[in-house]
């Protein structure tokens, strides 16, 4: 890409631009300063992942046959998966929570599958938006917990069958751990989408700037069948992804369930 | 040294932990083969516990690749 007249951008895609203006709140009238409100891309394409679970889920459950046609099947194969999720991961009492993990993985299943089109935006690439989702379930955790636990909550951090003198080192360990998790659960769904589409884009400019070097054009497709395998692979990640974050859900909650492992 | 030239050398280092996180990703699916073919019965129970390994292992490659895009975007 030494020849080329401007590097391609792999990281401009993730811009949020505003749609239409709202206003700035505070600040002392200069450029930059105050709080802007507006709805902006990434709050459009939030908008219409919501939009599209509800479709999906509405149309799907809206006969309601004895039947069911295809859509119908597809939403109740879609409560089955999550309900055996829920039940195997933090048993029957976790059912309790079957809203909280189910918004939680169609919201996540559909903006990752959403960003996949060309030129639209991946709502879970936004750091801001997987912490809240993180944060959710971080508080629900301990807020649950306390709630049906009480202060035995806190067995949590210190696991059955240490010996005494073995709980100084383990409980500092278990409570860093627990304080990680938001973390790590946030920025594991982040860099996946991020990583995952500055891949697709790098091998893209690479398609561009091969073609512009003249015979070395005809290697171009090398890239561009990367690209296509990768499209592939980006599919999978979007759905594991959802998966994955949705299985840590049902692990934390696990905890607030059942403390003292 | 030039301050752009020291980031990007950092970033290239920060990737070598994504390296270790292959490594362990790695083990974890081999194991998983490993058992699923000597017990194919058990394998499907399984599942949900190698995909929560997978995750957990996968998440410390993540975070070297952000301490990476950190160096290369936001420094």
């Amino acid at each position: 890409m030494a020849d080329a007249a401007k590097p391609i951008e792999p990281i401009h895609q993730f811009q949020i631009s505003d749609i239409f203006h709202i206003g700035t709140f505070g600040g002392d009238g200069t450029a930059g300063s105050g709080v802007s409100i507006a709805f902006t891309n990434s709050a459009l394409f939030m908008a219409l992942t919501v939009g599209a679970v509800g479709l999906f889920l509405i149309w799907g459950s809206a006969r309601r046959a004895i039947v069911p046609g295809r859509m119908q099947l597809m939403v109740e194969m879609t409560y089955e998966f999550i309900a055996n999720m829920v039940r195997s991961t933090s048993g029957q009492a976790g059912m309790r929570f079957f809203p909280l993990v189910a918004a939680l993985f169609m919201f996540v299943l559909f903006a990752n599958l959403l960003g996949m089109f060309p030129y639209f935006f991946t709502v879970t690439s936004q750091l801001i938006i997987t912490v809240l989702l993180a944060l959710i379930v971080f508080f629900t955790v301990i807020i649950y917990g306390f709630y049906k636990n009480g202060p035995k909550f806190l067995k949590i951090f210190a696991p059955s069958g240490i010996p005494w003198y073995a709980i100084w080192l383990v409980t500092p360990i278990e409570v860093i751990s627990f304080l990680s998790r938001p973390v790590s659960h946030s920025l594991r769904l982040w860099g996946n989408m991020l990583a995952g589409h500055i891949v697709l884009k790098v091998f893209g400019g690479m398609v561009v700037a091969m073609l512009g070097a003249g015979a070395w054009g005809l290697a171009s497709v090398l890239p561009l069948g990367m690209a296509v395998a990768l499209t592939g692979l980006e599919f999978l990640v979007a759905a594991l992804q959802a998966y994955v974050f949705a299985v840590l859900t049902c692990v934390y909650l696990n905890d607030a369930l059942h403390p003292g492992h | 040294m030039e301050a752009d030239a020291a980031k990007m050398i950092g970033a290239g280092i920060a990737c070598l932990g994504m390296g270790g996180a292959g490594i362990g990703v790695g083990m974890i699916f081999s194991n998983y083969l490993a058992g699923a073919l000597r017990n194919p019965a058990a394998a499907a129970s399984q599942f949900s516990n190698l995909i929560f390994g997978f995750a957990v292992t996968e998440a410390l490659g993540i975070f070297s690749l952000v301490i990476a895009f950190l160096l290369l975007y936001a420094v």
